[in-house]
């Protein structure tokens, strides 16, 4: 042990440090990203949700129009901040088609009620499973589905207001 | 005074639930009539991972997108499907992170071959002192 093998150790033991301390500093994205993107939407044909709305199939998304596929929840607190901005792109002329996870008709009814409905149709997914089938992981997450019925883009979490162009600009190039 | 009022305000505070209040899946909780059906089943589970929960598996872990993965395994192996393809179509949705068993690729290389090689180089430094203890 000469020279400057005898400080081998402590620099081991700094670079271990460094890498624990960057490894607090940045911490890893938990977030789970589907690995659906470019490929077709999975097959699924929902009841309505609510009584009085349409359910959703996976035929109805392509129809040659791209749209908004939002999984929310009536139970899911940041979907009702969330609220306001899907009223927004639906003002702007976006087409939003939601799925309701693990949800039942009278407690959505009384979310959409408060909180507004900017859906086209709403599928109930009361197991979770077409959600599964999107590669989705919770709510409120926002799939963007292109005229053929590819997923050309996911949106984990609410969609903030500073979001809503980068959400407009993905659905104009899924045309 | 203020601060203490606030701690004990938080001992009693409820977490809000990010849950639905609907009951389990029909499959989360219960077992499948077939033994071996359901041996499968268990083996699958405790080798994916929860959603939710991400270093649990879905076999232990108490979230309820992991009890709708249990009704979807079991359901899917009830049906006669091969726990393999069960496994590679969880995996085209969420890539191999959702597996605790993935494939053998290029990149978990080293992983490998570092025991290996440390064990030369330990072999190594111990090969070269003892023969400069024998030399002196």
């Amino acid at each position: 042990m000469t020279g400057w093998l005898r400080f081998a150790p402590i620099l081991l033991l700094v670079l271990i440090v460094a890498a624990m301390l960057w490894r607090l500093a940045n911490p890893p994205d938990t977030t789970v990203h589907s690995q659906m993107i470019g490929k077709p939407v999975p097959q699924f044909a929902l009841a309505a949700a609510v009584p009085g709305v349409q359910g959703l199939s996976s035929a109805q998304l392509a129809d040659g129009k791209p749209k908004l596929v939002h999984f929310f929840a009536s139970w899911c607190v940041p979907c009702i901040g969330e609220a306001p901005v899907l009223d927004q792109l639906k003002k702007q002329g976006l087409t939003i088609e939601g799925i309701a996870i693990r949800d039942r008709p009278d407690e959505l009814a009384g979310f959409l009620a408060r909180n507004g409905d900017p859906f086209d149709r709403i599928g109930s997914d009361p197991e979770s499973k077409t959600q599964l089938a999107f590669g989705s992981s919770g709510v409120p997450e926002t799939f963007v589905v292109d005229g053929r019925g590819v997923i050309r883009l996911q949106h984990i979490g609410a969609i903030e207001p500073n979001e809503i162009a980068a959400i407009r600009a993905a659905v104009e190039q899924a045309r | 005074m203020r601060l203490v009022l606030l701690a004990i305000a938080l001992v009693f505070a409820a977490p809000v639930l990010a849950d639905s209040d609907m009951p389990p899946a029909y499959w989360a909780n219960r077992q499948l009539p077939n033994p071996q059906q359901e041996e499968r089943a268990q083996s699958l589970m405790q080798e994916i991972r929860c959603l939710v929960c991400q270093g649990e598996s879905i076999a232990d872990s108490d979230a309820e997108l992991a009890g709708d993965m249990r009704d979807l395994v079991r359901r899917r192996i009830a049906a006669g499907e091969k726990p393999a393809s069960i496994r590679s179509w969880l995996i085209q949705r969420y890539g191999n992170w959702i597996s605790f068993r993935p494939p053998t690729q290029p990149i978990g290389l080293p992983l490998w071959l570092a025991p290996l090689a440390l064990l030369v180089v330990g072999g190594l430094l111990a090969a070269s002192r003892l023969k400069r203890r024998r030399s002196q």
